[in-house]
């Protein structure tokens, strides 16, 4: 199994009484909450922590995207992963993803993947996202086109990097009457592409199609959730006519280790639910746009999904949900290979910084996970669980 | 009433029809369809046609109709293939804007034009608020002056398909989400108007701001203003005794001055 180190960037000073105030940390929570001389301090550890990373031997490292949000200071993630390029040596670094139909011009994300490919010496892997409800609001992007623009972007960005330029492209969205990009990115056919999603079988099915089979990623959801849509992967490929691998799937999770079972709870605990109560808050409005999803999916995202978000979380049943793995490097390790048997998931996305946790906290969390989960995740071979029963 | 679905150039429409008289096109507002008092009023002495946008309720939209331009052109279709004669057009909020986009395209089958606080131009002394932030009680209270009627629409509107109220809110945003319901064209067309034009507004409207009757105002040479006093942007329902009896003047109004 591989392990990567996935960073939100998160403003982690953020003062944790504004939803006194306020109801978002995203789009409408005024900017007045951030300040940039602390903001320059957690770019310079942030990016200290993704490099230390790299020397602790992660097979990888992980950015993302998100805009006007205390949630992820990345609205531009291929800037950090540019200093990585320069500044790490061994790990790939994956950016999950760019969020393609908030962009006028997608020619310009094949450039810019391109060129960090090339400067990375082909470490990069790329991911492509619609990016959250919110974007839309960020970014005036319509989030009735939200679908159509992606579709369009993802092909022509595809298309980009594996076709001789120059070639014309007229979509419905996009037109082009140039495409020919300079550099052409190292990896070849392409880089590879993975997709993170938190579980709609549209983008599973499309995922585990013959003609992509992208690495798909379950973001922070439930056990339960993962395991549905990891198991809705393997049927899909079967459909198609192939076997999955485990390589093809991906889990992202928090996680934290710490000398005993007991101190990891104590000193995770005010982190990981300042992280889903206060980092992860927005109303249902914003996070739901209308025809972002369709009208099914909106519904039923409303009625489940929604409404559990909605509680205080804790700590306690956040682990309990296996949202969240944390303990000794014991617990973890048992825990976590566990799950990736269960799971049948060959990569793991661990988030070892998470909101709030300070700088000590969080090189203590990477270096004991380093040290004494990851090897024995990395020796460890994970089989795709055996054939469900065609409906199961 | 009396509801059909017909088939307009290959796409299909919900019309709603009651009343006799002269022909009025009625254009809904950002709310969806639904036969308000106002609507039963003018169908008292008009013959009221009021179509459901394409994209709301429950017939599926043509991909590629995107703007209220398209709608517009489309409308400008019905009103050919319903063979009215020159109608009434009445528009309503997002209606509104409908109306005066069809008015600047042409206006060969429009009697009269009538902008019930028309979305579409923004005046920039008055920007409107996020409409897609707004919950649904939220909604409901910025439709009103009345805060009792708005209590009573929201407690009408919750027990409404669900699937109805989504899709009408993913029409509203394929119209009206970049720029938030308006044209930033529009105001320099507007020009082109050349029927009675009657522009109703409450004053207290919590949607489209009342200072925004100020560029159709400018631009239209022959529209006249009704300001109303404690009145919010739910004027079908709040208002509509006042604003059908206001239409049915200026309907003979322009009658009149056509023949």
């Amino acid at each position: 199994m591989k392990t990567f180190f996935f960073h939100l960037m998160p403003y982690a000073d953020l003062d944790l009484s504004y939803t006194d105030r306020h109801n978002s940390a995203w789009v409408t929570l005024p900017n007045s909450y951030f300040d940039p001389a602390l903001g320059e301090k957690l770019y310079a550890r942030y990016i200290g922590e993704l490099e230390l990373a790299d020397r602790l031997g992660f097979d990888g490292i992980c950015v993302n995207e998100h805009h006007q949000t205390a949630y992820g200071l990345m609205p531009a993630p291929n800037l950090i992963a540019a200093a990585l390029a320069r500044s790490t040596h061994q790990a790939k670094i994956a950016i999950l993803g760019r969020a393609l139909p908030l962009v006028s011009n997608p020619v310009a994300v094949a450039e810019e993947f391109a060129m960090l490919d090339q400067m990375s010496g082909g470490r990069i892997i790329t991911g492509f996202v619609r990016g959250i409800g919110t974007e839309y609001f960020a970014s005036g992007t319509n989030p009735t086109h939200s679908h159509g623009r992606y579709y369009e972007a993802h092909e022509l960005i595809l298309r980009a990097w594996t076709e001789v330029g120059p070639f014309r492209y007229h979509g419905r969205h996009y037109q082009f009457d140039y495409v020919n990009i300079w550099p052409r990115p190292s990896q070849r056919p392409h880089p590879p592409v993975w997709i993170p999603s938190q579980g709609s079988s549209e983008t599973v099915e499309w995922c585990a199609a013959a003609k992509r089979k992208y690495t798909y990623l379950q973001t922070f959801s439930p056990v339960k959730s993962a395991k549905k849509a990891f198991d809705l992967y393997r049927q899909c490929a079967e459909r198609e006519g192939y076997e999955s691998q485990p390589s093809q799937l991906g889990w992202a999770v928090p996680i934290y280790v710490a000398e005993t079972d007991e101190i990891a709870r104590r000193e995770l605990k005010p982190h990981i639910e300042a992280f889903f109560n206060k980092f992860l808050h927005y109303p249902l409005e914003m996070r739901m746009p209308p025809g972002y999803s369709s009208i099914a999916s909106t519904k039923s995202l409303i009625e489940s999904k929604f409404a559990f978000r909605m509680k205080e979380m804790t700590a306690e049943s956040l682990i309990d949900l296996g949202m969240v793995v944390a303990g000794s490097a014991a617990t973890v390790r048992e825990r976590l290979a566990a799950f990736a048997q269960e799971l049948g998931v060959g990569n793991l996305i661990a988030m070892l910084q998470i909101a709030t946790l300070p700088a000590d906290l969080t090189e203590k969390n990477l270096r004991l996970f380093a040290s004494d989960v990851m090897p024995y995740l990395r020796a460890q071979g994970v089989k795709a669980p055996l054939p469900m029963a065609a409906n199961a | 009433m009396h509801e059909s679905v017909i088939e307009v150039a290959g796409t299909k429409l919900r019309v709603c029809e009651a009343g006799e008289g002269p022909a009025v096109l009625f254009l809904h507002g950002v709310a969806g369809a639904s036969w308000d008092p106002l609507l039963e009023k003018l169908a008292a002495v008009c013959r009221v046609v009021a179509p459901e946008h394409p994209g709301f309720g429950r017939i599926p939209v043509p991909d590629w109709m995107m703007s209220t331009g398209d709608v517009a052109f489309f409308y400008l279709d019905v009103l050919q293939a319903l063979k009215l004669g020159k109608a009434h057009v009445v528009g309503h909020g997002l209606g509104g804007w409908i109306a005066a986009e069809m008015s600047i395209r042409s206006t060969q089958r429009i009697r009269s034009l009538a902008l019930l606080a028309p979305a579409g131009v923004e005046s920039p002394d008055a920007l409107f608020d996020d409409i897609f932030a707004w919950t649904a009680e939220e909604f409901a209270q910025r439709h009103f002056h009345d805060r009792t009627l708005a209590r009573e629409w929201h407690a009408a509107q919750a027990k409404l398909d669900i699937d109805v109220v989504l899709q009408n809110r993913t029409a509203l945003a394929r119209l009206a989400w970049n720029p938030r319901l308006h044209n930033p064209q529009l105001p320099y067309w507007l020009h082109r108007i050349d029927v009675p034009t009657l522009l109703i507004w409450g004053e207290d409207d919590q949607v489209i701001p009342f200072a925004c009757h100020k560029p159709f105002l400018r631009e239209i040479r022959q529209a006249e203003l009704v300001s109303l006093p404690d009145s919010g942007h739910a004027l079908p329902i709040e208002r509509a005794s006042e604003v059908a009896a206001r239409l049915a003047a200026f309907f003979q109004r322009a009658q009149m001055s056509k023949e």
